[in-house]
């Protein structure tokens, strides 16, 4: 029975837990730093929006809220490269680069852009805040993009596309 | 979220808390496409621990807010949960996002994170979420010209 239960786990798995819990623990405490000390719900897809209010007319990224959090958010996101770069140095001296294809990471960056946009989050702002607020819009939003992004990444693999 | 305070501490607020969400997000690999690929095709959950990790400590994070401190020390402003309004663009924004999401591997923070690592070849995916979020202003322009009853939406 042990050993059934410790193969499942090693199936589910592979590379064990430790690193995604750790790391998940670090994700939130930045969120919860910046809640805690400012009582904003720090969110990382905003920026894409309140960055084109820079060289963009469109009302839709002149909007008050978004031009007045602007240059915040730039300061947010070049935080979290700078943290990202510190755990690089730190644990991994050495550049990572992905394998996954050009076209792959362009063609899905597009929709992520319009949909989190749409969708008011993404997996921090819906995925975590919301959740950690049990805001029945975050649940809906999470569940969908999940099952979604799994058939989808299903398909690919299916198509043989790798990576 | 109406603040613009600023209060000599909140930029440095702002740096802690992005210095430590990117940190984790290359902990917990997220910042690596291939991996958050390996979770959606089923072949390692892990990233359920990196989502639930994260979405406990900002539970524990809003309860302390809302319930314990109520008032903000940098702004006088009262703390909140996060509760977007329901509407069809939860559900259209949602399925849109999982299908870049799972073609692609990556999502904004975690994009961002993994440009700290060293992956350049991310600004193929940092390109195309800046098209897709200039495009949704455009059809949103395009609309609220067309339609005099707009809603505003989104955050």
């Amino acid at each position: 029975m042990n050993a059934m239960l410790l193969s499942l786990l090693a199936e589910l798995f592979p590379r064990g837990i430790t690193q995604y819990l750790v790391g998940g623990l670090f994700v939130g405490l930045g969120i919860a730093v910046i809640y805690l000390g400012t009582g904003i719900i720090a969110g990382n897809s905003t920026l894409l929006e309140t960055t084109l209010s820079y060289v963009s007319d469109l009302p839709r990224f002149q909007r008050k809220k978004y031009v007045r959090s602007r240059d915040w958010r730039v300061v947010f996101a070049l935080s979290i490269v700078a943290g990202a770069a510190l755990y690089g140095l730190v644990f991994t001296p050495g550049i990572f680069v992905t394998d996954v294809q050009w076209w792959r990471l362009l063609g899905g960056g597009v929709p992520v852009g319009i949909g989190t946009r749409i969708g008011k989050g993404c997996t921090s702002g819906h995925g975590v805040s919301g959740i950690a607020s049990l805001s029945r819009t975050s649940i809906v939003n999470v569940l969908l993009f999940i099952g979604v992004a799994i058939v989808t990444a299903l398909i690919a693999a299916a198509l043989g596309v790798t990576p | 979220m109406s603040t613009t305070t600023h209060h000599p501490l909140f930029t440095l607020v702002i740096i802690v808390g992005g210095l430590l969400h990117g940190f984790g997000l290359a902990y917990s690999r997220m910042a690596r496409p291939e991996i958050v690929l390996d979770f959606l095709q089923l072949e390692d959950l892990g990233l359920l621990f990196v989502m639930g990790g994260a979405a406990l400590v900002m539970g524990f994070a809003i309860h302390l807010g809302t319930g314990v401190l109520e008032i903000v020390p940098l702004t006088g402003n009262r703390y909140a949960k996060r509760e977007k309004s329901y509407d069809r663009n939860v559900v259209v924004g949602g399925i849109v996002f999982g299908v870049g999401w799972g073609l692609s591997g990556i999502c904004p923070g975690a994009g961002y994170a993994s440009l700290g690592i060293g992956n350049y070849e991310i600004l193929w995916g940092l390109a195309g979420m800046f098209i897709g979020a200039y495009l949704q202003g455009l059809w949103r322009a395009r609309r609220d010209s067309t339609d005099r009853e707009s809603p505003a939406t989104g955050d």
